[in-house]
């Protein structure tokens, strides 16, 4: 499993973000290595979602210091986001295009020359075993086939960093083993850093080394196994527990209902 | 200047723009209803400098079919924000600014080509536009258009949700259109209504259209193309620094 160098490529530093009032993530350090896959895990609302925002330059954090690929996210974010693909939580594909219109338009604004941007495309949609339902309308995928289809295009222009944010929620077990193997054959091969977030154990296990987070601040940090022998437990959902204790955490919208008042607004515009 | 981010927002929008028929038809039965109901029905009753009411309104509906294309083609920006894709461009080796160009050209577009639609119409209803008239015409639709979506960009990009914008939308792209001197002459109003025609910068776009089409006109040309002009770029650097800000 060790094929990761001690080479960093993401280096935080005391990070903090908040939200008018409210502490997103409380002065937060790790470091990252290159060719590990790395898990972030924590309840809803504990700052895994607004970390990965910092990390791809989609958030600016209040204080202290973010470095991937060696770029620093202020100071140099086209540079960061040359080095990173990544997978949200939320689908992020332009459903009314076909699968190769959206990782043709995703080759576009990574800037590759056309003849290149023919090859990739062929290349990560075999990849994905996608490849005859290229001219299909993304529309008309399964859930498994869109994210197949993200993960196609977050590698298409071969990022050093993958960010996977719980790539594998709404699959069935099927869609998540094949998906998984997929991911973890391409670190090895592709020598690709992952991190991902999750809420399924089984799939943090997988990982080299996991940080919990919790309340903003991240609060152990480890090997499965090393976290499994510090808490006495047998399975990383005991550890998760006991260090993040057993109340439910609240949710934001979900994307229904944002979808109904959207069609609500257009109805009126009509 | 980023060529390939502009082109791929352009694109896509009007890739997305003709699958939908829906806004398609609506964008063709629009002005045929104001044109053919509203024109005919008023057209014994009005009489504007000799023009028949029906010429008069010509240049307000193309006008109409402009502002409306324009203003719903930038809610795709909400749509993007709420499902997703505009993450996917937003974590894109890409600057802010090229996504703004991308999107106000993508608009003009497809408002212009709306606007197209409306001047199909102009021989069914026996307006004459000579070749040179229509050189200066369409760049002139394709301007007012750009201004609009300007304007529509500023809106949607900063508001949160669908129902905002669909009440903003509905408070100003309808006022817009109807104290734009589209439907009735600008002269001889009364003071608060005035004011608010010549701060509209549709009223600039109509009389623009008017003085093309039909010779006719309430402002000299300098005036109707500087406000205009001004106007959108206040709106595209507002713009700009909207999506600048994290």
């Amino acid at each position: 499993m060790n094929n990761y160098t001690f080479e960093k490529i993401i280096e935080v530093k005391n990070l903090s973000k908040y939200f008018g009032q409210i502490i997103a993530l409380e002065g937060i350090y790790f470091e990252v290595y290159k060719g590990e896959v790395f898990g972030f895990l924590g309840p809803n609302g504990a700052g895994k979602t607004t970390t990965i925002n910092i990390l791809c330059t989609l958030l600016s954090p209040s204080f202290g210091v973010v470095i991937v690929n060696g770029f620093n996210v202020i100071t140099s974010p086209n540079n960061v986001r040359r080095s990173i693909g990544i997978i949200f939580q939320e689908l992020t594909l332009d459903e009314r295009l076909t699968a190769y219109e959206n990782l043709n338009f995703h080759g576009m604004i990574y800037h590759l020359p056309k003849k290149i941007r023919r090859e990739r495309i062929k290349e990560v949609l075999d990849m994905v075993g996608l490849y005859t339902r290229k001219d299909y309308i993304v529309r008309t995928f399964s859930g498994g086939m869109k994210r197949r289809l993200e993960i196609a295009r977050g590698l298409m222009h071969r990022p050093s960093v993958l960010f996977l944010d719980e790539p594998t929620i709404g699959l069935d077990p099927q869609t998540r083993q094949h998906i998984w193997e997929y991911i973890l054959n391409l670190s090895q091969r592709e020598k690709i850093t992952i991190f991902l977030t999750t809420h399924y154990m089984d799939e943090a296990e997988i990982c080299q080394r996991v940080g919990i987070i919790d309340h903003g601040k991240i609060v152990d940090l480890d090997t499965p196994s090393a976290l499994k022998n510090k808490y006495n437990v047998v399975s990383l959902n005991e550890v998760f527990l006991q260090v993040t204790g057993v109340d439910i955490r609240e949710e934001g919208a979900d994307e229904k209902t944002r979808l109904g008042q959207f069609l609500r607004a257009r109805n009126k515009l009509r | 200047m980023d060529f390939d981010a502009i082109w791929m927002i352009c694109l896509r929008d009007i890739i997305r723009h003709f699958r939908d028929r829906i806004r398609l038809l609506s964008s063709i039965t629009r002005p045929v209803l104001w044109l053919l109901i509203m024109g005919t029905g008023l057209k014994n009753s009005f009489n504007v400098f000799g023009i028949s009411y029906v010429h008069f309104i010509f240049p307000g509906i193309i006008a109409m079919n402009l502002i409306f294309a324009a203003m719903q083609s930038t809610i795709s920006i909400i749509w993007d924000r709420e499902f997703g894709f505009l993450k996917e461009i937003l974590v894109a080796p890409i600057s802010r600014t090229s996504i703004v160009l991308g999107k106000a050209l993508s608009g003009s577009a497809i408002a212009f080509i709306e606007g197209l639609f409306v001047l199909i119409f102009a021989p069914l209803i026996k307006i004459n536009i000579s070749l040179v008239n229509l050189s200066l015409l369409l760049p002139q639709m394709f301007f007012i258009a750009l201004v609009c979506t300007s304007l529509g960009i500023v809106i949607a990009a900063r508001m949160t949700s669908f129902e905002g914008f669909g009440a903003i939308s509905n408070f100003i792209i309808m006022p817009m259109f109807f104290l734009s001197g589209a439907m009735f002459p600008i002269d001889n109003l009364p003071h608060w209504i005035n004011f608010i025609v010549r701060v509209n910068p549709l009223t600039y776009g109509v009389d623009l259209l008017r003085r093309t089409i039909l010779g006719v006109r309430f402002f000299s040309f300098y005036i109707d193309f500087l406000f205009l002009i001004i106007f959108f770029l206040i709106m595209l650097y507002i713009g700009i620094f909207e999506f600048n800000k994290h």
